[in-house]
């Protein structure tokens, strides 16, 4: 049985935390297909109004998007700048 | 740390992804180590592009200005076309207040645009540093304070008190997550895009290379950085826009 160093193990469960953190994805996805969703069903019972639907409807996905990003940008943290290396020493 | 964990990166040991920021010349000013990097290189070239633009489009403009029977050529409509409809975009959000903001919207939506779309000539983009994002959020967050103020006078303070006193908290830490929120929302997209075309080029196989990143160019460069465009120079004017009293 090789010894698992702490470095290793850091890494390790820091590579899970990343791959939970991208879970956030989930929320903002629906978010922004239930946005779509409603957009297309404006945009037919409207459709002269196409033009303001769609750039209201771009505002509000970006904004449920945000969300998710945060979850990577935290899964990019934990891969690329981790944190909890520097308090091994 | 002797075990090839050395670093802080998990993929650091695959030299051939490239999507970091590398740093080309490092001195030292007050007591700091700064670098020349790769992201001031970028926006050195972005604003370049954008001034030699600008200068070509003068200089048809002015061919024929001293007479004016002459029409108008090819690149003149086309720079009119651009700037009504971004004029038009501004003041269909902004109102009676547009005159005031046009200026700062559409520079900052060219810049965001020309920056994001930086990827297609082989920069990496100077959006995909949170750096460049946040001193674009700080500044929209200024202007976004100044018109609090000068459009509500000093009783700006007393929005923050609504709808009742024990909601102070809460709206001042929602009007300091704006720009926090902005930006991030541009560096993570962007940087998604980055990401992903660093992967591809340095984990494909070489026929994979052929053809098909010119389709993850097109979605990830110029589909979404429009996008991206679009939405931070919508939401800018939203929040200066909303802070005025009507």
């Amino acid at each position: 049985m090789t010894q698992i160093t702490n470095e290793a193990l850091i890494l390790a469960c820091s590579a899970i935390g990343a791959g939970l953190a991208v879970i956030a994805g989930i929320g903002s996805g629906i978010g922004q297909g239930i946005a779509a969703g409603y957009g297309c069903s404006a945009v037919g019972r409207n459709p002269g109004a196409r033009g303001d639907i769609m750039s209201t409807m771009l505002l509000g996905q970006a904004v449920a998007e945000t969300t998710g990003l945060y979850g990577l940008v935290i899964a990019l943290i934990l891969l690329y700048a981790n944190p909890l290396l520097g308090k091994l020493s | 740390m002797g075990n090839g964990l050395a670093g802080t990166m998990l993929l650091s040991s695959s030299d051939e992804v490239d999507f970091f920021i590398r740093s080309y010349y490092e001195f030292q000013l007050f007591g700091q180590t700064l670098s020349i990097n790769t992201t001031m290189v970028s926006i050195v070239i972005v604003c370049i592009i954008m001034l030699g633009l600008i200068v070509f489009a003068r200089h048809e403009i002015m061919k024929n200005y001293d007479n004016p029977a002459g029409e108008p050529n090819a690149v003149q409509n086309a720079v009119e076309m651009l700037v009504e409809m971004m004029d038009g975009l501004v003041e269909s959000n902004m109102g009676s207040y547009a005159p005031k903001y046009r200026n700062y919207i559409i520079t900052l939506m060219a810049f965001i645009l020309l920056s994001n779309i930086s990827g297609l000539i082989g920069l990496r983009a100077p959006t995909a540093d949170f750096g460049t994002t946040l001193t674009l959020a700080l500044i929209t967050f200024v202007m976004i304070e100044y018109a609090w103020i000068k459009g509500n006078g000093i009783r700006f303070i007393l929005d923050l008190f609504e709808p009742i006193p024990i909601f102070f908290p809460i709206n001042l830490i929602s009007e300091f997550a704006t720009p926090i929120s902005m930006s991030l929302r541009l560096f993570g997209n962007v940087l998604a895009g980055t990401i992903m075309l660093g992967l591809w080029y340095g984990l494909m196989p070489w026929f994979a290379k052929i053809g098909i990143p010119a389709f993850l160019h097109a979605y990830f460069d110029v589909f979404s950085g429009a996008i991206q465009t679009f939405v931070f120079g919508m939401l800018t004017m939203t929040f200066i826009r909303d802070k005025y009293p009507d």
